[in-house]
């Protein structure tokens, strides 16, 4: 009873009318930046940052959180309809989304996400409020060696499941592994295929690298042959998903929920795999696996929504440890900290308006999200039949001052350009860029965590194995690889990222 | 002409308009470099005081955060920038380390600078995991000395504050720790608060709240004298680890060639944004305090920057850990 109690405190700060004003600030902004390719919600943030310090403690956080889960779902936006992911989970999102939209399915590939994006967001706010002290004690059992076994899961499931071109999603994903490992090495402080580039210290920004080998390499593509996009815009049938599709798309959103909330509690980079879990579960499952990569409804609706749950539950290290997830957690815990509330374990008891205002603010803010979003639709289907002279330069334009606004690093820019021709050249090869991003963003958390694990176990391996979370996984990984190399099976297994670019 | 010569040019036209100029600073929007990520802890103080100096100076202090290489990319910027304070760095005590940390800076710290103000000193407290064993420091201090094989320590990364006083702490216990580095304090405390690693020396603003939560065990703080916030925890010092003194100083740069003019009412802003007691709540609130005016100077500043570049030096070099 006391959580109802404690729903109904939040619900009446979160309702409030200023409160709902702000939450609706918050979540127009985000959804307009998440559309704009290439800015992101952390360089937002930390724009609108000292407009919030005149503002209430509860009003700013409802606000800047609604720009955070409001650009997931805008993010997802840009992704389908010109292949532009923001961010390692909207990446996935271009994968099927786009090709729907090539088909002139734009339409019901948008609705399914904000239609998935808001079952997740909602069953995942009500996770954070019911469970978010127990689930914490879990995320802290998460160590090293944990993580390490975590992220091999997350390779095997890709890898282990492309067929066909095994050899190229393989090569693809070593490519991203090698690309995340440029930069500082955390343990010596020794650059890494920097060329001596001082603005490579930190690593390739993932924002240049996603943008370059999708965006920028399909502008390219798309250039060589303009008849392409037309097909796109005259078969547009309608905008909202029939009673069949809606039938399909319910069990990868139920799934996608259940995975999505699951890894975004853990603060060492769960969420990053939620969407990419979720997509080899749906394809895994789906009777006709063949469908992926060419347009799959499943394929929209399972990422979708175990990202937006993602991104929900990623909340939960914040408001209970005090500790953030992601960059733009960091800038929140920044604008609490402004704001006179330090964050931290008892921020719970000592501040239960914020706490449960929040909370509720999130159920709000995913409602007005998809009652935005919805009738907008119409008019995002339709920017895609704004001319290539005039959309294109704008996209370059976009993209550019958002990778830029991140670091105010020029370098960044240059990265976008190199990964441009790179994606460019991947797609005449019929490489995917998808297993690369993915590598891209696994690689330094499967080192990281690798090493760490070997020096806190005094550099015995067997702590992988005799640590129960970290075996268990382990042996997941293996049954998966197992699954997929048993004969019968191997007939159903077909390419996880092929995305047919005919 | 070349490109230096062109500079020394700009430069002396600079200095020569200097007075005319300097009586209507500022007269447009200052960007205020912050050398690491938006929402840290030395980004947060950076929005603290300027917002408090907008005010007074009447002109806008926009915060830009040029993150990357410790730091360094933030000042190598400022140290380029045009020196007529509409840009200034804030940086902390990674200004003197990564003189050494850094054996190819793209600039000589002590001369591409000029120097504001000291804004704050935050303290430094030396903690471990929940179930830690010892129950106070002199325990801690013998224990950590019995157990140094099987024993970790944790930093947010080479040149982190964090980093700094676990050299320190090793130095000053004589017995090395295996030292478990990682990318920025959030994952590090999360490891300690799961006991995954044993011990950590972190800045107040970053364990405060744990440790009034009991998330994590506090055993001693840096400072020469004890804390208001902490009474029950004594100094290092109080245990003979008299090395074991320092917390993380934070001042405000601008680039070489400003003039002392501009420095000078950057400087009267920043004591007056110091005095304010707002900026004094918060700056509490995260386990700190604002540095007194007096060090809120050009003068105490140059001489921090110095002695700390002569401090950090042989204790860099003794660990041998170097981040390029």
């Amino acid at each position: 009873m006391e959580l109802l109690s404690n729903l109904a405190l939040g619900f009446g700060v979160a309702s409030s009318l200023t409160n709902l004003g702000f939450c609706l600030i918050g979540v127009l902004l985000g959804t307009l930046i998440g559309v704009l390719p290439g800015i992101g919600a952390t360089a937002t943030i930390a724009m609108l940052l000292p407009i919030t310090f005149q503002l209430e403690p509860v009003s700013s956080l409802i606000m800047l959180a609604g720009i955070y889960y409001g650009a997931q779902y805008g993010g997802s936006t840009t992704a389908i309809l010109i292949n532009m992911p923001g961010e390692s989970s909207s990446a996935v999102t271009a994968i099927d989304g786009y090709q729907m939209a090539r088909q002139g399915r734009a339409g019901t590939a948008l609705a399914t996400a904000a239609l998935g994006s808001f079952f997740a967001g909602s069953v995942a706010t009500f996770l954070v409020a019911l469970f978010a002290p127990p689930l914490t004690a879990v995320a802290l059992k998460f160590g090293a060696a944990e993580y390490f076994s975590l992220m091999v899961m997350g390779l095997v499931m890709s890898v282990a499941l492309a067929h066909g071109s095994v050899l190229k999603a393989l090569a693809m994903v070593v490519l991203g592994l090698l690309l995340g490992m440029v930069g500082t090495d955390v343990y010596t402080g020794a650059p890494r295929f920097t060329m001596g580039i001082t603005q490579f210290a930190d690593g390739l920004n993932f924002v240049a690298v996603a943008v370059g080998v999708f965006g920028i390499a399909e502008i390219l593509r798309n250039l060589e042959n303009e008849h392409d996009r037309q097909v796109m815009t005259k078969n547009i049938s309608r905008l909202f998903p029939n009673r069949d599709e809606f039938r399909q798309m319910v069990a990868p959103i139920l799934r996608g929920t259940g995975i999505g909330s699951v890894l975004g509690i853990l603060p060492g980079g769960g969420a990053i795999l939620a969407s990419f879990a979720s997509y080899t579960v749906e394809k895994k499952l789906s009777k006709h696996p063949e469908e992926f990569g060419k347009g799959a409804l499943a394929g929209v609706a399972g990422p979708e929504s175990a990202n937006n749950a993602g991104a929900q539950t990623s909340f939960i290290p914040l408001l209970t440890l005090g500790i953030p997830a992601n960059p733009v957690m960091a800038l929140m815990i920044g604008a609490m900290i402004i704001q006179g509330i330090v964050p931290g374990p008892n921020v719970v008891s000592e501040q239960p308006e914020l706490f449960w205002g929040i909370i509720a603010s999130m159920w709000i803010g995913n409602l007005m999200l998809v009652v935005l979003n919805l009738p907008l639709i119409g008019l995002w289907v339709k920017l895609l039949t704004v001319p290539y002279y005039v959309l294109f330069p704008i996209i370059m334009a976009m993209c550019s001052i958002g990778v830029y606004s991140v670091n105010s690093n020029t370098y960044d820019l240059f990265a976008v350009a190199g990964f441009g021709l790179l994606g460019y050249v991947l797609s005449k090869l019929r490489c995917e860029p998808a297993p690369l991003l993915l590598g891209f963003v696994l690689g330094p958390l499967l080192e990281e965590n690798l090493r760490r694990a070997m020096i806190l176990s005094r550099g015995d391996p067997t702590t992988f194995v005799t640590r129960p979370i970290s075996a268990t996984l382990l042996v997941l990984s293996l049954a998966i690889l197992v699954l997929v190399f048993l004969p019968q099976i191997r007939k159903r297994r077909d390419e996880v990222f092929t995305e047919s670019d005919a | 002409m070349t490109l230096s010569k062109m500079t020394a040019g700009l430069l002396a036209a600079t200095i020569l308009t200097a007075p005319a100029f300097a009586q209507d600073y500022p007269e447009r929007q200052i960007t205020m470099v912050v050398p690491f990520a938006a929402g840290g802890p030395t980004d947060t103080v950076a929005r603290l005081v300027a917002e408090r100096m907008s005010a007074d100076l009447g002109q806008q202090i926009v915060i830009e955060n040029v993150g990357g290489a410790g730091g360094t990319l933030g000042a190598g910027n400022v140290a380029k920038a045009e020196p007529d304070g509409y840009t200034v760095l804030l940086h902390h005590i990674g200004m003197a380390t990564s003189e050494t940390l850094y054996r190819n800076l793209a600039y000589e710290t002590l001369d591409a600078f000029e120097y504001v103000g000291l804004v704050t000193e935050v303290p430094m407290v030396v903690t471990a995991r929940q179930d830690f064993e010892p129950d106070d420091f002199p325990a801690f201090v013998e224990y950590v000395k019995a157990n140094a094989d099987s024993l970790t320590l944790a930093n947010a990364g080479i040149g982190a504050a964090s980093h700094l006083c676990g050299m320190l702490l090793m130095q000053a216990l004589e017995v090395p720790l295996v030292t478990v580095p990682y990318k920025g304090t959030g994952p590090a405390m999360t490891d300690l608060l799961g006991g995954q690693v044993d011990i950590m020396c972190d800045q107040t603003t970053n364990t405060t709240q744990q440790i009034k939560a009991g998330t994590i065990k506090a055993y001693a703080v840096t400072t020469p004298e004890r804390l208001d916030l902490f009474p029950d925890l004594p100094t290092a010092a109080e245990s003979g680890l008299e090395a074991m003194q320092f917390g993380i100083w934070h001042g405000i740069y601008t680039p070489k060639g400003t003039p002392a003019e501009v420095n000078q009412r950057l400087s009267e802003s920043l004591q007056k944004a110091l005095a304010d007691e707002g900026v004094a709540k918060a700056m509490a609130d995260l386990g700190t305090a604002p540095s007194p005016a007096e060090d809120a100077t050009p003068e105490a500043l140059k001489a921090k920057l110095e002695s700390e570049i002569a401090r950090w030096k042989p204790v860099i070099e003794a660990a041998g850990v170097y981040a390029d």
